[in-house]
């Protein structure tokens, strides 16, 4: 099996981790900001993924699964807050949480 | 050991008296009540002992010392030791304690648990500030008189007492900060030649000098004036002073400000006798300053308890002037005016609260005519107004003696100015009275006298002053020692040329 | 019994401290005699221990008492004592003495005052500290003493301290006093540092050894020293407190300003002579102060209208003449015309009072006359004060006392001419304002409605003053009239070595004839006083009417206008400082750093808005800003 180069999975991973920043930027949903936040754990991921495969090491792999682990606590988390704050403010925009006291 | 317990028995006496109140406010009082008195009796008894010569050693300087390790590491220890001069504060701070739990034994509605617990805890800094021979630990008790201040200021203060109460906390932690600054110089400084250690008595000696002794000097100079106050630092006290409640204003006034002077005496002089020497004229000025200035603004405040607050300002200019006077005649004048004024200004501060809980005002421009109404209180006022313009046979008259003839000695352009200080004290004390208890009744007050509560603290007060006045020799006698001590560690000290100047 | 001594001014102290506690409950009959009662005992104890004094002189002349140790600080050792010789027996049997008689015409006087005990109180303690003033052995107890009655000075100045003006003048009269006090204090810093005393003994003592004569030290010691006599003696310039503290009641005003709190700056010259010897061009300062301050203040007390003025104006102006003899050496005359002027001037006040309090509180005399007929007794005794004030010849004991320093003013080493003429334009003047009094209070047609007749409380007082004041005279007599010089001889036991030689018998001829000259010029102006404002006052109406005469007027009335000048000088700047800075400005200074933070928050705190996507922003630009130097660097 033809090995892809380092260069071309870093380039992808670091096309995806521009293209989720800028989801988090421009994106005003919230749910939108938090799948644009994947994205740019998972393209670190694959950085990772790419440089253990590339030297043959195992090291980058456990770090994704922490990666991975952490991402689900992270959903977990952040799809509890959005849940509440929908609750209490009826929309998902980000800007609308701007003020501390409410 | 009783040492420690000086310190612990406010603090156990504080927590527990906070938990008290909840069931019980007036067994709270009675607590912090019984805990001073207790304490008092502890100091008293050292005293005595003291006094009477029993157990006095006589190869070191300290009367009682007690020294445990805390940071061995750091090299810093909890050491307390307690000498003539340490003692005389601590006892000030009993007493003023005492006085200043009986003055707000009506004054005080509000969370009464709380506000005990602060009161002690401060009297409890106080006295690890008069006692730690550690320079850590110093500032760690430095750090713990001020906290419980600040709630003092802020909760149980009048209308204005946010501002104050953050105004009183950011000169002191902002001046405190730098004195720690200077503290880890000098440490680490004294370090480079030898041992890391906090301890006092090792640090006396290290040496420190031309301009970076003389800027790590001006570190601790600048906590203790903030503290003192000194002019131009003391925009805080007026502040601090009006809004606190009353027994706040008589423990700031009383004990916290000598603090700063006892700073001054056992810490920056000692510590650096040749940056000293060189700083005289430029302490000096701002001492007479302080003296004049504090005087001036005394007398144009309308507002009763900032007219109060600006006399000490004017007090402790003198105290400035005395110790950087640092002759015989000074440094005993300092020690009489440190206790002299903690008893006038604190005993004007009880006055100026019983007024206020009586006529609800603190504006001159309302009262007047107040002797008809109220002759006691009218007589105790024009006591203490006497005593803090110095008339002679009262404590506070020994003190201004003194100093200013020390201060003679060592330049007379400043004697002659300090002196006028005098004569603006009869100026502003004489408008105190007249704006308060003399002129015409015209509001129709009809208010009640001293109680019999208030009268026993003020004959307390009274007694202690006129005591001084005519045999001020027990003070003097117990901190020759200390002052003999104090005054060798300079000795030593190679004189510059600025001295000779002079 | 001289071991006795310190219970002189104990007694009134425990009559002070019992009407303190307990006189609000008491009835004013008890109030009166505890009151009268305490000073009486201490002026008979005086009077016994006087004897004693007198009739077995101690070694030296003097009986120091030492109490305890006041303090002892680096060698400096001041000690409570008290010290009697003749000079302080003096002093304390006047303070004691004229202080029982006017307490006790206080209780007729007071009787109506709702403050019957409050005044008996302040009274009493004056009387303590006036006696720790006389008999203190060292300047720092005189001292104590001294602020002691200027205390009591100003309680009883401001008694009645209802009224504004009472406090004023109060105030006025603590203040101004203080400002000599405070260039005493420092003659005091000055002597303890470089004599490391103040024990007056002791002190003079060691300047003698120390200090050549006319030395700098000296001359600044004794300039200080005169700084604090000036203040409390209310001479020049410094004397402007004292017609206004006539506000106090009557009785005050006899016993503190005129008989013996003022006279105070004298006996601190006296008791330091030694030291003012050291220093002769200070000794002629005080010779100068004395004949300016007698000249002025009786030309203030010409056209003055209110009789306790025109009484305060003639005492500044009887001091002026105490202190005239101690400049120019005459110790002894100085306190001669002191022990005289305090009986007829105390008279002179008491009288002064029977009258206001009989026509209920007027105190212009323009509004009095043909009173003689209504209050015999009142008018005969003032009349007597009056022939002392006026040192009528040869009859009165203010002839005699004035005689005595015109004489050394002309004739002694420090004396001239010009002293001596100066004294004797100030008798002419004293002689014409004094029978003024008399002539438009006393005689003439009656203008006021007698409310009280004074009781045998307040005559008694007057009769006996009346008596001393005849009779004191004649215990010194002048040389060339008869060898009778008990005062003298008695006080040169303490002014040995500086006595005045009065080995001048050469001159006894020139002593009558300035005797002459002297006794002339107080009956022409007596007879002046009666031409003018008796028997034809429409002249001086007339030439009070010119402007030039009416502004002059005005001017002597205000006292030269020296308030004003003090005014624009110290107390308006002050003032307009103090009320400028009340917000005090340092404040100010830490107000503006605490704005700068503030503003420097307002300009930052755009970049804390709370948006997320903001600070995602600001975390993405921070990282590629950072990568960026990582890279090309």
């Amino acid at each position: 099996m033809a090995s892809i180069p380092l260069e071309v999975s870093l380039f992808l991973s670091g096309l995806l981790f521009s293209l989720g920043l800028l989801g988090v930027l421009v994106r005003r949903n919230i749910l939108f900001i938090l799948m644009s936040l994947e994205i740019m754990m998972n393209a670190a991921g694959l950085a990772f993924v790419a440089a253990s495969s590339h030297w043959g090491v195992a090291d980058g792999q456990v770090m994704f699964i922490f990666i991975v682990t952490v991402a689900a606590a992270e959903v977990s988390v952040g799809l509890a807050l959005v849940l509440q704050l929908y609750r209490r403010i009826h929309t998902l925009d980000s800007d609308a949480v701007s003020v501390m006291r409410g | 050991m009783s040492l420690v317990w000086l310190i612990l028995i406010p603090m156990v006496g504080g927590l527990v008296a906070g938990l008290v109140a909840r069931k019980n406010e007036s067994l709270c009082r009675w607590i912090s009540l019984s805990a001073l008195i207790l304490d008092s009796g502890i100091a008293i008894n050292l005293f005595a002992h003291h006094w009477l010569g029993l157990d006095l050693p006589t190869s070191t300087r300290w009367l009682v010392e007690f020294q445990v390790e805390w940071i061995p590491r750091l090299g810093a220890g909890i050491h307390l030791a307690v000498d003539g001069l340490s003692l005389l504060m601590v006892l000030l701070t009993l007493f003023l304690g005492i006085i200043g739990v009986g003055a707000s034994w009506t004054e005080i509605k509000t969370q009464v648990g709380f506000f005990h617990f602060n009161f002690l805890w401060i009297l409890s800094g106080v006295i690890g500030v008069f006692l730690a021979l550690d320079l850590l630990l110093f500032f760690f008790f430095w750090e713990v008189m001020l906290v419980p201040m600040y709630f003092l200021i802020g909760i149980w203060g009048h209308e204005n007492r946010q501002y104050a109460a953050v105004k009183f906390f950011i000169f002191t932690q902002a001046s405190g900060l730098v004195m720690l600054l200077s503290i880890l110089v000098l440490v680490f400084t004294h370090a480079a030649g030898g041992e890391l250690t906090f301890d006092y008595m090792k640090l006396l000696g290290t040496p420190m000098d031309g301009t970076f002794g003389l800027l790590v000097m001006l570190g601790f100079f600048l906590a203790f004036t903030v503290k003192l106050p000194a002019f131009p630092f003391h925009p805080w006290l007026p502040d601090a002073h009006t809004e606190a409640p009353t027994a706040g204003s008589i423990i700031l006034a009383g004990i916290l400000l000598k603090t700063g002077a006892y700073g001054l005496l056992r810490f920056v002089v000692p510590l650096f006798p040749a940056a000293c020497q060189v700083f005289t004229p430029y302490a000096l000025f701002l001492g007479v300053v302080g003296v004049l200035y504090g005087a001036m603004q005394a007398f144009a405040q309308s507002d009763l308890k900032r007219l109060v607050a600006y006399t000490s300002v004017s007090h402790m200019g003198f105290v400035l002037l005395g110790v950087f006077a640092w002759n015989d005649y000074a440094l005993y004048g300092v020690v009489m005016q440190m206790i002299c004024h903690g008893f006038s200004s604190g005993a004007q501060f009880m006055l100026v609260g019983a007024l206020y809980e009586r006529v609800h005002t603190r504006e001159m421009g309302r009262m007047g005519g107040l002797w008809t109404t109220a002759p006691r209180l009218g007589a105790a006022s024009m006591f203490f107004a006497m005593a803090s313009l110095g008339l002679p046979g009262m404590g506070n008259f020994i003190a201004e003696f003194l100093v200013l003839a020390g201060l003679f000695k060592v330049s007379v352009t400043a004697t002659s100015f300090a002196s006028l200080g005098l004569i603006a004290a009869t100026i502003y004390s004489l408008w105190l009275m007249r704006g308060t208890f003399f002129g015409p009744n015209d509001k129709q007050w009809k208010i009640a006298d001293l109680n019999a509560r208030e009268l026993s603290l003020v004959a307390a007060l009274v007694a202690g002053l006129v005591f001084l006045g005519f045999y001020p020799q027990p003070v003097l006698k117990a901190v020759h020692p200390a002052l003999e001590a104090l005054q060798q560690s300079t000795a030593q000290a190679p004189v510059p040329v600025a001295m000779n100047r002079r | 019994m001289l071991s006795l001594l310190w219970l002189v001014p104990t007694l009134p102290f425990l009559g002070f401290l019992i009407l303190l506690l307990f006189g609000d409950r008491m009835t004013k009959t008890l109030v009166g005699i505890i009151g009268a009662g305490s000073v009486g005992l201490s002026a008979l104890l005086t009077m016994v221990i006087g004897y004693q004094f007198l009739a077995s002189p101690p070694p030296d002349h003097a009986f120091t008492q030492v109490l305890w140790t006041w303090f002892e600080v680096g060698g400096f050792r001041p000690e409570i004592a008290f010290r009697l010789d003749a000079l302080s027996l003096v002093m304390a049997s006047v303070v004691t003495f004229v202080g029982f008689l006017i307490h006790l015409y206080s209780i007729g006087y007071m009787h109506e005052d709702s403050s019957f005990s409050r005044f008996f109180a302040e009274m009493n303690l004056f009387v303590c500290m006036m006696l720790v003033l006389v008999l203190g052995d060292n300047l720092l107890l005189l001292y104590v003493g001294w602020e002691g009655v200027g205390l009591c000075s100003y309680l009883l100045i401001g008694f009645w301290y209802q009224e504004p003006a009472n406090c004023t003048a109060a105030q006025k009269a603590f203040i101004v006093t203080r400002v000599g006090d405070t260039a005493m204090a420092i003659g005091f810093f000055l002597l303890v540092t470089q004599l490391g005393t103040l024990q007056v003994q002791d002190l003079m003592h060691k300047a003698g050894e120390m200090w050549e004569p006319g030395s700098g030290m000296a001359v600044a010691a004794t300039l200080l020293l005169l700084g604090g006599a000036v203040g409390k003696s209310g001479q020049l310039p410094l004397q402007t407190w004292l017609p206004d503290a006539m506000a106090g009641p009557t009785p005050v005003s006899a016993l503190i300003h005129a008989a013996t709190m003022v006279t105070a700056g004298v006996y601190l010259i006296a008791r330091t002579h030694a030291l003012f010897a050291l220093a002769p061009s200070v000794q002629f300062l005080v010779a100068v102060i004395g004949a300016l301050t007698l000249l002025l203040a009786g030309f203030s007390a010409l056209v003055q209208t209110d009789i306790k003025r025109i009484l305060a104006y003639s005492t500044i102006s009887q001091i002026g003449y105490m202190f005239l003899a101690l400049g120019v050496g005459a110790w002894s005359a100085g306190m001669f015309h002191f022990m005289t002027h305090a009986f007829f001037k105390a008279l002179l006040f008491l009288a002064a009072g029977a009258v206001i309090h009989a026509l209920h509180h007027e105190q212009n005399i323009f509004k009095m006359g043909g009173l003689a007929k209504q209050l015999p007794v009142v008018f005969w005794t003032f009349l007597i004060g009056a022939g002392c004030l006026a040192s009528i010849p040869l009859i009165t004991s203010g002839f005699y006392s004035k005689d005595a320093i015109l004489w050394y003013a002309f004739s002694s080493e420090g004396g001239s001419i010009w002293l001596w003429m100066a004294g004797l334009a100030g008798a002419f003047f004293t002689s014409i304002y004094t029978f003024r009094m008399v002539f438009i209070a006393f005689l003439g047609e009656p203008k006021g409605h007698i409310h009280h007749r004074p009781g045998p409380v307040m005559l008694v007082p007057l009769v006996v003053l009346a008596f001393l004041a005849l009779f004191s005279g004649f215990i010194e007599l002048p040389h060339n009239f008869a060898p009778v010089q008990m005062f003298s001889n008695l006080m040169d036991t303490v002014f040995h070595s500086h006595g005045h030689s009065h080995e001048e018998h050469s001159s006894a001829a020139l002593e009558g004839i300035l005797q002459l000259t002297a006794g002339i010029v107080s009956l022409i102006g007596v007879a002046a006083a009666y031409f003018l404002f008796l028997k034809d006052p429409s002249k001086v109406e007339k030439i009070s009417s010119t402007p030039a005469g009416s502004f002059l007027q005005g001017f002597l009335l205000r006292g030269w206008d020296f308030d004003r000048l003090y005014d624009t000088l110290f107390v308006n700047p002050l003032m307009a400082l103090a009320r400028i800075n009340k917000g005090d400005i340092v404040d100010s200074l830490y107000n503006g750093l605490a704005s700068l933070t503030q503003m420097g928050h307002y300009r930052l705190k755009w970049i804390q808005n709370g948006a997320v996507r903001w600070y995602a922003a600001g975390l993405a630009l921070g990282a590629v800003i950072l990568l960026g130097v990582f890279i090309f660097t």
